[in-house]
């Protein structure tokens, strides 16, 4: 065959494409209503008129650039601003209908509820069983040894850590891996019966393979427990959640269907970021 | 904002690139449809072979589409407008494949048309051509602009390409049933005509795809991909 050119292809500027704005949905009833809810530190205002429904049993991925006001919201939902100097909270938070930012709520009683998990793993200098006992113990959970055997092993169960530390519950928690160790603080966590769990940046200090271990426990525990978490990956949020919340300079700037944020989100602003545009 | 670069530099680059690479397809596909068409007009089958040849370079093009979109899928893990950018343009590559296909088979045909004398109803073959190629040309320029309202409203067209389509099986029977001698010649054009309506079947893909890009949203389907899902007597 000769040699053969065809005419020269039609040169065409491509464009980026433009967003349209779609409606919010919503998943299953919630555990949690956040009505109105502002913080300040001291005169600097972190979050401004927050709405959000944290659905029962599922988890709510937190989502945004570092200082927008994610893990403020978070410490909200168990008063632990309540430790920081100069923060002030206003608004309503209902967990079962019953707001948990009453001057009047046993804050004690309400963390036992809420269970917290954080960015690094901080097992007390104890030994694994005791990191376990000791919520159930100052709670009066237990009827007896028997009865706080019992809940150590189902909890470390439950944080799919039994089988690795069964035939050594006496040595220290501090001794177990990174991974372990946040496992281990999973399961101190549940251990009190909680109904709520809160994760701060879980598996930040994690490696893949301990962080996929979490991710998997996340996706056991939410049979049981409604978890709420903040993450810095957005494949974390992607793989673990069934809700995602972005914010930005402390507003709430969309939520939605997990699915439907990764693929297809209504806002500019939340495009911006899970892209790589912004933050 | 979706227009603006991402702070890695180098992935805005190489959805440039993606884009890019599927506008020059679709360049090259729009190419081969209006000479295969010319071709057969002018019984030119030199041309026709340029048409059969000039395939392969589209075929190359798609195959560098779908490695690199496996690539970016691995290396940046898309999200949201980006990640429907490059799947879309994935798909809408394996459309501009297909309908270079379908040119170059219209072109093969057309050498062997070449061989016996002229038959049959070229100028209805040039009507519904026209109105392919038309519709090829505005989804790819839908498609280079990012307008979803273009692309939506081109899958009407669809329709009209179709109606054309029936009509001209219909005049290449009668030619047939009139003369049987121009059996073979006019069932060569019947498949053409065929090929051409296809075409038009892709063109409409890619307005969808170009959509979903664009909006996050799936058009409800028509019968764009599935001839088989129709009555047969209503479409051919």
């Amino acid at each position: 065959m000769a040699e053969i050119e065809l005419a020269a292809p039609m040169v065409r500027q491509s464009a980026a494409p433009s967003m349209q704005v779609p409606k919010a949905e919503h998943l299953g009833s919630p555990k949690i209503v956040a009505h109105d809810v502002r913080v300040f530190y001291g005169e600097k205002q972190a979050l401004f008129d927050i709405n959000l429904d944290i659905p029962e049993n599922q988890v709510t991925a937190l989502i945004g650039p570092s200082g927008c006001g994610k893990s403020t919201f978070l410490r909200c939902m168990n008063r632990m601003n309540d430790v920081i100097d100069g923060c002030r909270t206003e608004g309503q938070i209902l967990m079962d209908g019953h707001d948990i930012l009453a001057p009047a709520e046993d804050v004690v009683h309400l963390r036992q509820k809420v269970g917290m998990v954080f960015q690094k793993p901080n097992p007390f200098p104890k030994s694994i069983f005791d990191n376990i006992a000791f919520g159930p113990r100052i709670h009066g959970l237990a009827q007896g040894r028997a009865d706080l055997d019992e809940i150590v092993e189902t909890s470390l169960q439950r944080a799919g850590l039994w089988d690795e530390v069964k035939d050594r519950l006496d040595q220290p928690g501090t001794g177990l891996s990174g991974g372990q160790q946040q496992r281990l603080c999973i399961a101190r966590a549940i251990a009190v019966n909680p109904e709520v769990l809160l994760m701060d940046e879980p598996c930040s200090a994690l490696d893949p393979i301990a962080t996929a271990r979490i991710e998997e426990l996340i996706d056991e525990l939410r049979e049981k427990y409604t978890i709420v978490i903040v993450t810095h990956s957005m494949q974390q949020a992607a793989r673990v959640s069934q809700q995602t919340a972005f914010f930005h300079l402390g507003v709430l700037v969309e939520v939605d269907q997990t699915e439907k944020i990764f693929t297809n989100p209504s806002d500019d602003r939340t495009n911006g970021y899970i892209t790589g545009r912004f933050g | 904002m979706p227009t603006d670069a991402h702070i890695v530099k180098s992935y805005t680059a190489e959805i440039e690139h993606l884009t890019t690479m599927i506008a020059e397809m679709g360049g090259y596909a729009e190419t081969a449809v209006a000479e295969a068409v010319q071709a057969l007009r002018r019984r030119d089958s030199a041309r026709a072979a340029q048409v059969i040849e000039g395939d392969r370079r589209i075929d190359a093009l798609e195959e560098q589409v779908s490695a690199y979109v496996v690539r970016m899928l691995a290396l940046r893990q898309p999200m949201a407008a980006d990640l429907r950018t490059i799947v879309a343009g994935l798909k809408i590559a394996g459309d501009l494949e297909r309908i270079g296909d379908y040119a170059k088979n219209i072109a093969k045909r057309t050498i062997i048309l070449n061989k016996s004398p002229a038959t049959g109803p070229i100028a209805g073959i040039s009507h519904l051509s026209k109105m392919v190629e038309v519709m090829l040309h505005e989804v790819l320029n839908a498609y280079t602009a990012g307008d979803a309202k273009a692309a939506e409203q081109l899958r009407a067209r669809d329709d009209e390409v179709d109606d054309a389509h029936t009509g001209l099986f219909r005049e290449l029977l009668t030619y047939m049933m009139e003369d049987p001698r121009t059996i073979t010649p006019c069932t060569h054009l019947i498949i053409i005509a065929k090929n051409l309506e296809r075409i038009g079947d892709h063109s409409t893909n890619i307005a969808e795809n170009l959509v979903f890009q664009v909006r996050g949203e799936r058009l409800t389907d028509r019968h764009a991909d599935d001839p088989d899902s129709e009555d047969p007597q209503a479409r051919l």
